[in-house]
């Protein structure tokens, strides 16, 4: 269809809304929001005719790919240290794609603007693909990669896993709440335009490096997509900001939205991309020199800032809050450090670092060494099983984490973490935008005024307390991170395909597992306060173990 | 063997960073070991031997507190409903992963089913275009198609936006959601397709003899209409999910949607010159027959044979044809004067064997389901 049919083509589907008049709408989700009725335009013109043909040409390139990479066995080249954590991304990440979809709808009923209900609905089957053709790269990865275990158990292992719940609240903070809050400011605004540039663009650069082109052939035909979507969001921010009475709530869901999308995909990809590589080319880029690009530059300054001029109240600071923890505070490299205390209850394999990585780390982060080498060191030679617990049970020195309860990654910037008692029992909080969002985004009014669409926190958000005083294997069978021979782990602290190299269920027989809250709430208050101060102050890794 | 440099004196290209290819052999059955021959996804029950490709890519991408999440879901709404409510229908369910959509649809096939639905249509009117063949259409049947076929194209569209869209954000299962998903995409671009070809016609004959914009005033306001809109609207109104899917596909499509686009375009057309319309309407026609109505008999039926809640599901389904049955006999009759309105009229085309004809096929359907047929049908 040629750019101008389209053009035409666009005007002539704008005819086909229409005001009901049998029945006054009554919507099923709900905004505390004001928009009047808008006239934002849909400037990318879509139309079904052309997009499903455009699609189909974009789906034979990646289908072709994957059959090109299947026929010359790509996975000959790949690194595991990489594919390993290929288990965990591509089980978190089909969910908050489907829940894109799935969001639609809060919009179409919160935004009175047809134009943009038909973007919408692009949008919505756009999602659907995203979440498909991810599946079936995680199904290619399984029936060619060395050892698919991990793989052939992903949705269940996303369902039950800590680390699953932290990403899924990615995807439920799409679909839950106040309609503008979740799938605007959370979704379109911040997730699609802001995340999905480290998410689709940085990560495929780093998957091509470590021998897998078929992600980034996935990922770049879904990042292709999300012009569209950010396009979405644009117009109906747009008209959010057209009315004063929104500036407050934009303001709070900027916050909430920045902050914990920072703190979880921040955690996740920095980690797949420093800890995962095997490319140690000094002059390739780190996570902190990506973000600071595409994140900071290219978001940030080039699409928020520009913003105010239409009266939008940007958060600068939690964006340089961000900043701060990713470059001066070791953000990342603490949650890989949890990532590796935790591998037991894992369900794919985490490599150790070796003298080459240190080299590269401490020459992108000066001073990295100090901070974590030697506990790195540790975890190297506690890798292979050689009677001696998993590290988590070891006498490194590390303090295993509290729980942060609104982004549930662990308080992991010890100085930073809050504790308070809030509904009833004690609370961690990673940061105090974390205790800000539970305490004061999340209720049913803002700066006096009602809020009573917004979404509320909800479910079992500590994972360890499902398994307080639990055996370790126990814990792992009742998982289900146990391979098919009814003994040997899923998770392993190597890459190491050899049988006798492998960590199995009896060694993990009479570890005694522990939440860090429910004995933060069984502690009286002086022991509290003493607990809580010796947390903050940090810990020392030992020497030697 | 020697080493092999890389090419880059020749143009200049000088010093270059390139990340190396090193060969690891972490390939499939490189190694033996616990798990290594574990090639499948083995946390949910195939329906037939093996898991199809479908199945694979769609089951249990959305969890579910019933099955794996162990922390339930995490974010809510203020009254307390879950991020995927069961409340959210009257529908109960012992087992929400136990429906397949037997199209199995999913990225793959969507994208080629609608592209291929587009082509037809394109290539139907490129070839009708290339032979003129509309110096043959009676004019007062362009009218007809300026005013009535046009205008089906809102029902379409007020399905596809604000039924089938809202219904798959909040059926129970990725599986089911799934499926309704493909369903609006199949109702959104069908309304496109019917507008564009009205562009093409408006084209064609000039506005002058074909008013491309009088679909409008005909929906708001021409008394046949008024059925057919009040329907939709009422089934767009509705929060119930399941309902609204019935509702939409179990009795709305079966005895309005075929009965216009079956019984009244594909029939007319031709006698009137026009073997170009039956084609594009076909199209819309056949994923109803083919595909959505497939899918949504087969999620009936499983949710009218659970196990548990089967017969308490059954008796709801026939609730709700009481309640909706009404509404779309009243639009189907509405539609009646629009059989007087062609000049030329094929044998066998009055509006009563028209409306016995769907009467049959909804008969049909409805015992498929094990449902009783309401006596507002048959009236």
């Amino acid at each position: 269809m040629a750019r101008r049919s389209v053009t035409k083509a666009h005007k002539k589907i704008q005819e086909l809304s229409w005001e009901p008049t049998f029945v006054e709408k009554d919507p099923k989700y709900k905004t505390d929001y004001v928009l009047n009725k808008g006239s934002q335009k849909d400037p990318m013109k879509q139309v079904m005719q052309s997009y499903f043909t455009m699609q189909e040409e974009k789906d034979h390139r990646v289908y072709g790919a994957i059959d090109g990479a299947v026929r010359g066995n790509m996975w000959r080249q790949v690194q595991p240290r990489w594919m390993e954590w290929q288990k965990l991304f591509l089980s978190i990440i089909p969910f908050p794609e489907i829940s894109a979809a799935r969001a639609m709808p809060l919009l179409t009923e919160a935004v009175p603007n047809p134009e943009i209900h038909n973007g919408l609905a692009f949008q919505m089957i756009d999602e659907v693909r995203h979440s498909t053709i991810q599946m079936n790269l995680k199904r290619e990865y399984m029936k060619n990669y060395i050892d698919p275990a991990g793989f052939d158990i992903t949705e269940k292992a996303f369902s039950n896993n800590y680390a699953g719940t932290i990403g899924r609240q990615f995807g439920e903070g799409f679909i839950t709440g106040d309609a503008i809050t979740a799938c605007n400011i959370y979704l379109q605004v911040v997730a699609e335009t802001a995340f999905t540039n480290t998410l689709f663009v940085a990560m495929p650069s780093e998957a091509a490096a470590n021998g897998d082109y078929l992600l980034p052939t996935v990922f770049l035909s879904v990042q292709s997509d999300e012009s569209r979507h950010m396009n979405n969001g644009y117009g109906t921010l747009l008209m959010a900001l057209a009315n004063d009475e929104n500036k407050d709530l934009i303001e709070r869901d900027l916050i909430y939205s920045l902050w914990n999308q920072h703190a979880v995909v921040d955690a996740a990809i920095g980690t797949f991309i420093e800890y995962g590589t095997k490319d140690r080319r000094k002059d390739r880029e780190s996570y902190a020199e990506m973000w600071r690009r595409w994140y900071y530059d290219d978001y940030y300054r080039s699409y928020l800032v520009p913003l105010e001029k239409y009266g939008l109240k940007v958060p600068h600071d939690v964006i340089e809050e961000s900043w701060d923890r990713i470059w001066n505070k070791g953000y990342v490299h603490r949650v890989a450090q949890f990532f590796a205390t935790g591998w037991p209850v894992n369900y794919w394999r985490i490599d150790p670092m070796t003298d080459e990585d240190f080299e590269w780390f401490e020459h992108k982060y000066p001073g990295w060494y100090d901070e974590f080498g030697v506990w790195w060191e540790h975890y190297r030679s506690l890798s292979e099983p050689n009677g001696h617990k998993p590290i988590a049970f070891e006498n490194t020195g590390y303090v295993y984490p509290h729980r942060c309860w609104s982004c549930m990654v662990p308080c992991l910037i010890r100085e930073d973490t809050v504790m308070d008692y809030v509904d009833g029992q004690w609370r961690t909080y990673c940061h105090e935008y974390c205790h800000w969002t539970d305490t004061v985004a999340f209720r049913d009014e803002y700066k006096g005024r009602p809020t009573p669409s917004m979404g509320k926190m909800t479910g079992k958000r500590e994972w360890e307390t499902l398994y307080h005083g639990w055996d370790l294997a126990d814990i792992q069978k009742d998982l289900g991170y146990v391979r098919d021979d009814g003994k040997t782990l899923v998770p392993q602290p190597h890459v190491q395909f050899d049988e006798k190299k492998m960590w199995t269920l009896d060694r993990m027989k009479g570890i005694e597992f522990q939440s860090p809250n429910v004995l933060l709430n069984q502690m009286s208050d002086e022991e509290r306060e003493k607990h809580m101060a010796e947390y903050k102050a940090g810990f020392t890794i030992n020497s030697s173990y | 063997m020697t080493e092999e440099k890389a090419i880059t004196e020749g143009v200049g290209r000088g010093e270059r960073s390139l990340p190396p290819i090193r060969l690891t052999d972490a390939e499939a059955g490189a190694a033996v070991f616990a798990g290594s021959n574990s090639r499948k996804y083995n946390y949910f029950e195939p329906k037939g031997r093996r898991a199809s490709h479908y199945e694979d890519v769609t089951v249990d991408v959305q969890p579910d507190p019933e099955k794996y999440l162990t922390q339930g879901w995490i974010l809510g709404w203020p009254n307390g409903d879950l991020g995927y409510d069961p409340k959210w229908t009257k529908i109960k369910s012992s087992n929400w992963h136990e429906f397949r959509d037997p199209n199995e649809e999913w990225e793959k096939t969507f994208y080629i089913n609608n592209s291929n639905s587009i082509r037809q249509i394109q290539q139907s009117i490129e070839d009708a275009k290339s032979e003129n063949i509309f110096e043959d259409w009676s004019r007062d049947w362009l009218n007809i198609l300026a005013r009535h076929v046009s205008t089906w194209s809102h029902a379409d569209h007020g399905l596809g936006m604000y039924v089938f869209m809202p219904a798959q954000r909040a059926a129970m299962s990725n599986m089911l959601n799934n499926a309704i998903a493909v369903n609006c995409m199949h109702k959104l671009r069908t309304a496109q397709d019917i507008l564009l070809y009205n562009l093409e016609l408006t084209e064609i004959f000039g506005e002058d003899v074909f008013d491309g914009a009088a679909h409008k005033d005909t929906w708001m306001n021409d008394p046949s209409w008024q059925g057919v809109r009040e329907n939709v609207e009422r089934i767009m109104n509705e929060k119930d999910w399941a309902e609204t899917v019935f509702a939409a596909n179990i009795v709305f499509e079966p005895l309005v949607g075929e009965l216009f686009r079956s019984q009244f375009v594909m029939r007319f057309a031709a006698p009137n010159g026009d073997f170009l319309t039956p084609s594009i309407i076909g199209v819309s026609e056949r994923e109803f027959n083919d595909r959505d109505l497939r899918y949504s008999k087969e999620m009936y039926r499983v949710m009218g044979a659970d196990e548990v809640h089967g017969e308490a599901n059954r008796e709801l389904m026939q609730e709700w044809l009481a309640k909706w049955t009404p509404y779309s006999v009243a639009a189907a009759k509405g539609l009646e004067p629009l059989w007087s309105e062609p000049e030329t009229k094929p044998a066998a085309a009055s509006f009563e064997t028209a409306y016995e004809r769907v009467q049959t096929r909804f008969e049909g359907i409805l015992s498929d389901l094990e449902l009783r047929m309401p006596q507002e049908v048959t009236a």
